[in-house]
């Protein structure tokens, strides 16, 4: 629906117009340079693609240009002035805002005062709610979320809801600039569309879009022109459509990387878990399923189609109103009643938030590494530290974790490293079963070719591996079965060779159809 | 220091140590200046033997910072168990030793309830321990019958010179620091600690049960408090219901000053240790030069909040 440019002068290689943003030598060194000498032309009414691998710099030239980071090179001119913001406020005021890839929402304040922070409407200090709601209405329509009630807690959103008010938020106010980094993360190919079509609109007002995605896919239906970065320089910038995909990648790692869209299906071992008629509410309902050891089963559903809350369940985070957990071969049910029984029993989770629920972020990657299997690394209680270093070095080069040393502290690292910071706790563990939910949100494509390099590895070793996703093409290229869920229901488990895109989308919106369960933030279409 | 390990570590611990030692110096280097008695032998072991109260009940608080937690409780807990000795060893006739393990029971329990009813209930500490205060005072006046009780000379050998002017407590709260330290960074429970007070839900979701480890800290929190309450009666002769009355902030304050964060997560019972000294030296020094005892107060709240200031900057800088 938004595949094609909708603004013709954004094609051409050298516009007419003053750039509105023009950057020049851009460059920033904390310890080591991180960005240098880049740049960059960005006109009214276009989207410019920024990609590039993990550490490639995007996120610092796009926080510089939101006011974020001030840069110890180069100059930036916004309309023809000098644009220096102190801060993401002083951007802000200029018109020039930024969507992060953390969301910065108040969990606790409802989704219209979140929109409108810092200007609630209010009489002598007490808000009014009726302006309030219809304001906050105003901008969720905007965005085609006018089903969400306004006056909802933040907090009681899903992921992909809470994504969406927080573009919604950015877009109140004046805009001219509008930075989004990774904004289809946790969105559905439905969510996506929306958010397209909401940047054509922006793009026919005369709005700029800077495009954060490591998602190539996705640049060709909204990009403009694509910009890559590679080790804090400008490598190349092109008109979209002169591209292909495997250019783009190549220009960004310098290599071709395998999609693995032919792989052979694994060999299935013995069944690993099993899970039978398990429900909790009306979030998940009645789902059973076999998994085995040696293979990848992916599940693929909307976002609060109830794939996060399965995973929960099995391993006890949350407590289930029916249904039960089989361990192995065996037929009775498994006392799990909490992830710490789940880990003892041999199930590992990586969660989809990796930075609240997965890392101690402030600690270092030796800290977080051994930290669900202590055991193996000390005698009597005492930490043997010479064992825990070896460990986690021969797991940090195995990974591939880009760090000084198993000493950085992970909230140093980039989001892919992180991700493999967990992945390598969970190898420290060796569990048998291991879920994992979104494991490559928000990592670029190189260190996603080494997580599906350690899943691969795990698979061949025997592991059972469950994955959420809501990349499709992830699922359709790494799994041997696709289990969709719909609606709380695992509505159907496609094996390898069964499923299209179209197949696996029809049944993620098949129990959605019967007229008593409405579809969560989208309306059919 | 052949491991990075060691040399971050190392370096981390030498920046608070380096800063508190500083501040050691100017103050020790001020109050030598303002009064000609200060800076004298007899000063510092002085300090030495007044500190091990604060000292060890000190340590069991880096551990309840580290997990996040808080324990307002000590100070009543000091009076309860010391309460506890007074009467195990005039009532029962019982010597110093076992009267010190009961005293040191009592602290444990009063601190494994504070961490069970945390856990079980899932209650802020503040709360918890804050009710607690007033449990555990109350009981010792009850155990004192509201009178001070006089022990006299048979708990006095906790305070007493035995080596260059120091007592027995001095050692034995120097050896619980140095142990803590070590359990700190060299053991699984140690490293429980650190993780419940980065991130607990990350913790559970890892598999490790946090609620054991909280308890357990929680109740040494209360055994060192039970500690120092005997090491408090030592040096007053006497079992008071009303000792430590305020304790639990002047050990709060000790532990913030060593660069402890009450964010949880982040902390050193070395670094306690020496938070412990500045707060002495402060004291001992003001009022060695005269100052009103309004003024040593306003004084000291003010040091403490500039010693979180300066530590908060370094942390800051730290990430930058």
């Amino acid at each position: 629906m938004t595949s094609a440019p909708s603004s013709p002068p954004a094609d051409a290689g050298a516009p007419p117009a003053p750039a509105l943003l023009r950057g020049r030598g851009i460059g920033k060194t904390y310890a080591t340079p991180v960005l240098a000498g880049v740049d960059f032309d960005l006109h009214a009414g276009e989207v410019l693609a920024l990609t590039g691998e993990n550490g490639a710099g995007k996120s610092t030239l796009s926080k510089i240009v939101a006011g974020l980071v001030q840069p110890t090179a180069g100059t930036l001119t916004l309309a023809g002035a000098a644009f220096a913001p102190a801060s993401r406020q002083d951007a802000e005021r200029q018109g020039v805002r930024m969507v992060m890839q953390e969301l910065s929402l108040v969990p606790t304040l409802s989704v219209a005062e979140n929109l409108l922070l810092g200007r609630v409407p209010h009489r002598f200090g007490f808000i009014r709610n009726e302006a309030l709601d219809e304001a906050a209405a105003r901008q969720m329509a905007l965005i085609g979320l006018q089903d969400i009630d306004p006056r909802l807690p933040v907090s009681a959103l899903g992921v992909g809801y809470q994504q969406m008010v927080e573009i919604a938020r950015s877009l109140v106010g004046e805009c001219r600039l509008l930075i989004l980094d990774e904004p289809t993360a946790t969105l559905t190919s439905r969510e996506i569309d929306h958010l397209f079509h909401q940047i054509a609109l922006l793009k026919a007002r005369g709005v700029a879009i800077v495009y954060i995605s490591h998602r190539l896919d996705e640049l060709r239906q909204v990009a403009d022109r694509v910009m890559v970065l590679r080790d804090g320089r400008h490598i190349d910038t092109r008109p979209m459509r002169a591209l292909v995909q495997a250019d783009i990648v190549r220009s960004m790692v310098g290599h071709d990387v395998h999609e693995g869209l032919d792989r052979a299906v694994r060999p299935r071992g013995r069944r690993a878990l099993a899970v039978r008629a398990l429900g909790r509410g009306s979030v998940v309902r009645d789902v059973s399923l076999d998994l085995h050891a040696g293979e990848l089963l992916g599940l693929a559903g909307l976002v609060g189609s109830g794939r996060t809350e399965l995973l929960r369940l099995i391993v006890g985070a949350d407590r289930k109103d029916c249904g039960a957990v089989m361990l192995g071969e065996s037929d009775a049910p498994a006392r799990i009643a909490s992830p710490v029984q789940a880990v003892r029993a041999g199930i590992g989770f990586v969660t989809e938030d990796r930075k609240s629920q997965g890392l101690l972020l402030p600690q270092s990657i030796r800290v977080n590494t051994t930290l669900a299997n202590l055991g193996a690394v000390a005698r009597f209680g005492w930490l043997r530290r010479d064992t825990e270093r070896r460990a986690v070095e021969h797991l940090r080069e195995l990974l591939r974790v880009r760090s000084d040393s198993i000493e950085q502290p992970v909230d140093q690292l980039s989001g892919g490293n992180q991700q493999k910071v967990v992945f390598a706790r969970w190898l420290h563990r060796d569990c048998d079963v291991l879920l994992l939910d979104e494991p490559t949100r928000g990592v670029d494509i190189g260190a996603r070719a080494d997580i599906y390099a350690q899943i691969d590895g795990l698979a061949a070793a025997g592991k059972a591996l469950l994955m959420v996703s809501s990349d499709l093409r992830e699922l359709m290229a790494q799994c041997d079965r696709i289990g969709v869920m719909s609606a709380g229901r695992l509505v159907r488990i496609f094996e390898r060779g069964q499923w299209t895109e179209q197949l696996l989308l029809e049944a993620a919106f098949s129990a959605y159809a019967a007229a008593d369960q409405p579809v969560p933030q989208e309306q059919p279409a | 220091m052949s491991h990075p390990e060691t040399r971050a570590r190392f370096a981390s611990a030498i920046g608070t140590v380096a800063g508190l030692l500083a501040a050691l110096a100017l103050m020790v280097g001020f109050f030598s200046w303002q009064s000609e008695y200060f800076f004298s032998a007899d000063t510092f072991v002085t300090i030495a033997n007044d500190i091990p109260a604060v000292a060890v009940t000190a340590v069991g608080m880096t551990f309840v910072l580290i997990i996040a937690g808080i324990d307002l409780s000590v100070g009543s807990t000091m009076a309860l168990a010391a309460a506890v000795a007074g009467i195990a060893m005039l009532q029962w006739h019982w010597s110093l030793l076992p009267a010190t393990g009961l005293a040191m029971l009592t602290g444990l329990v009063v601190g494994a309830v504070n961490g069970a009813v945390t856990v079980a209930w899932r209650l802020p500490s503040f709360i918890v321990t804050l009710g607690m205060l007033e449990v555990a005072r109350g009981a010792a006046y009850i155990a004192t019958d509201s009178r001070t009780q006089y022990i006299g000379s048979r708990i006095d050998w906790l305070g007493k010179p035995i080596v260059g002017g120091l007592s027995p407590a001095f050692f034995i709260a120097i050896a619980i620091v140095a142990a803590a330290q070590v359990v700190l960074t060299r053991t699984v429970f140690g490293r429980g600690m650190i993780g419940i007070g980065t991130n607990e839900e990350a913790m559970r979701l890892a598999g490790v049960d946090p609620r054991p480890i909280k308890i357990a800290v929680f109740a040494l929190a209360g055994l060192l408090a039970g500690l120092g309450g005997v090491f408090l009666s030592s040096r007053l002769e006497a079992a008071d219901p009303n000792a430590g009355t305020g304790a639990e902030l002047v050990v709060i304050a000790s532990v913030v000053i060593g660069g402890t964060s009450l964010m949880g997560g982040r902390g050193s019972v070395a670094s306690t240790f020496f938070g412990v000294l500045v707060i002495s030296v402060l004291e001992a020094g003001l009022a060695q030069i005269g100052a009103s005892e309004p003024t040593k107060r306003i004084i000291t709240g003010c040091v403490i909040i500039i010693a979180v200031v300066l530590d908060t900057l370094r942390e800051r800088r730290k990430k930058s």
